[in-house]
């Protein structure tokens, strides 16, 4: 790896002032960035730079930045997290840029998921579709069986492992031509499908959940694939495949 | 979409060896190819669900767009499509040509088979003694003298004396179609524009066969691969070979 150098940038970035106002894409300068900092430091970096201009700085969604939340977004140069892939923005770095480009920043961009402010975006449209049923009813009152004591068959546990793997930070949304909500679901349906702890409320559950992500205005899939690329969990279509599958017996049942 | 799209191309590829005829064919082997098919029973019942899957797939096809379109209302200011083909990108466009034409392409052969008065019928000319002889032939194989008949309700022939039907002749739509590609002024447009959407056809396929399956559900490790495989052979040579057939007769002697 090439060592760390410091470039000069032109950023665009779309500043809206509430969920109410229109907002627009603003451009800043900001030199001296290092190669080595990563895309939300450079953020941190611009913001100061608008702090000590007494500007207003940009808002954006950032909480554990090592890859692990799913609260970091960002539309960046016309991809979901940015040009790399298999990664959210906070594992973005500035090594990815060159002197002089200019960077597009903009917020995930669907009806589902509504601008609050700048570049943060309000995602509970995922918390109602996992609350209407992305979970499994066990009893809790003292006579729980642990896990472990329920035989899985290993290749359907590492499935329901990569599935649940899905952090929910929206990009498949946010890159989906159609809006679509189908990976962050099928991952969320497949992860319990996939387990005998699951099946028990399968058919409600996928029945539910769909309802619910077309009842929030998500798109439908016109299987483009684009979500799987831009899934920095590389959740795969497979798990949207399965839940068609679930939904398809759930709805003949 | 899935179904009808699967059904359309159970079509395509019927379609396909019917008009494979007019280059491996005689032209009375192809007028009898058309005259089954306007009228075995069996054949109506297909052809009346090909109108059907037409209309839902197109039908459906426009709600899922306008939904889709709803579920980003504001768009982002940079785009890359990198992440999806542009066959998948653009499936609503790709549909929209092939049912333009569609439309063109059954008013001037499937109308003309199903509703025109002045269509020409099966004609062999024969050396006689008395010099050139054109025959009309009949649908039980026999030949009517040209000169000897009158022609009514477009294919029934009548003996003027007699007032007595003595035959039924073939609608000649292999000379229909020959003439239309090999039309002066526009035979070659035509055949430009027919290839144009064997193009959109290509792509439309290109990502419709396998995107079907997966919206059905039909996955699986060795499912998938061979789909896609099958998927592709498919969208590239069923529209090739259609293609083929006007550039033929265009250019033909």
């Amino acid at each position: 790896m090439s060592a760390a150098k410091n470039i000069n940038i032109n950023l665009k970035i779309w500043r809206q002032k509430n969920a109410s106002s229109k907002g627009s894409m603003e451009t800043y300068k900001l030199d001296n960035v290092s190669t080595a900092s990563s895309f939300l430091e450079m953020l941190d970096q611009l913001n100061e730079q608008l702090v000590n201009e007494k500007k207003e700085p940009v808002a954006f969604d950032h909480d554990c930045r090592e890859g692990i939340c799913g609260m970091c977004s960002l539309y960046i140069n016309g991809r979901a997290h940015g040009p790399d892939t298999g990664i959210t923005t906070c594992q973005l770095h500035m090594r990815m840029f060159n002197d002089g480009d200019t960077i597009y920043i903009e917020p995930w961009r669907s009806k589902a998921f509504p601008v609050i402010k700048d570049l943060v975006v309000d995602r509970s449209a995922f918390d109602r579709i996992q609350q209407a049923g992305g979970f499994v009813s066990v009893n809790t009152s003292g006579n729980t069986i642990d896990a472990n004591s329920i035989p899985v068959p290993k290749d359907d546990a590492d499935k329901a492992f990569m599935a649940a793997a899905c952090i929910g930070c929206g990009a498949c949304v946010a890159t989906c031509k159609n809006g679509s909500a189908m990976l962050f679901v099928g991952a969320k349906v497949s992860q319990y499908a996939l387990l005998p702890q699951g099946k028990v409320e399968a058919t409600q559950r996928v029945l539910n959940m769909v309802r619910q992500m077309d009842e929030e205005g998500f798109g439908n899939c016109t299987n483009t694939g684009a979500c799987e690329i831009e899934c920095p969990k590389g959740i795969s279509l497979e798990n949207i495949a399965r839940m068609n599958r679930e939904f398809l017996k759930a709805s003949v049942k | 979409m899935a179904l009808t799209g699967l059904f359309l191309c159970l079509f395509l590829a019927g379609h396909l060896a019917g008009n494979l005829q007019l280059i491996f064919g005689t032209s009375l082997q192809f007028n009898e190819y058309a005259l089954f098919m306007t009228t075995n029973p069996a054949v109506k019942i297909l052809s009346y669900l090909t109108y059907i899957s037409i209309l839902f797939h197109a039908i459906d096809g426009i709600l899922l767009t306008f939904q889709n379109k709803a579920a980003r209302p504001i768009g982002y200011a940079k785009t890359d499509g990198s992440s999806s083909s542009f066959a998948s990108r653009n499936m609503a466009v790709l549909g929209t040509i092939i049912l333009v034409f569609i439309v063109t392409h059954m008013v001037n052969f499937w109308a003309k088979m199903h509703f025109d008065e002045s269509m020409p019928l099966q004609e062999t000319v024969v050396e006689s003694p008395m010099g050139e002889l054109t025959l009309y032939n009949t649908v039980n194989g026999s030949y009517v003298n040209k000169e000897a008949v009158e022609v009514r309700n477009v294919t029934d022939f009548y003996d003027p004396q007699l007032n007595l039907k003595v035959g039924q002749g073939y609608k000649d739509l292999h000379k229909i179609t020959f003439e239309f590609f090999k039309d002066e002024k526009f035979g070659l447009i035509f055949t430009l524009g027919y290839v144009l959407a064997m193009l959109a056809m290509a792509f439309h396929l290109w990502h419709g066969f396998q995107s079907a399956f997966q919206s059905l559900g039909a996955t699986g490790s060795k499912l998938t691969p061979a789909i896609k495989l099958f998927g592709k052979l498919f969208s590239v040579i069923v529209p090739l070979l259609f293609a083929i057939i006007p550039i033929y007769i265009h250019f033909s002697k």
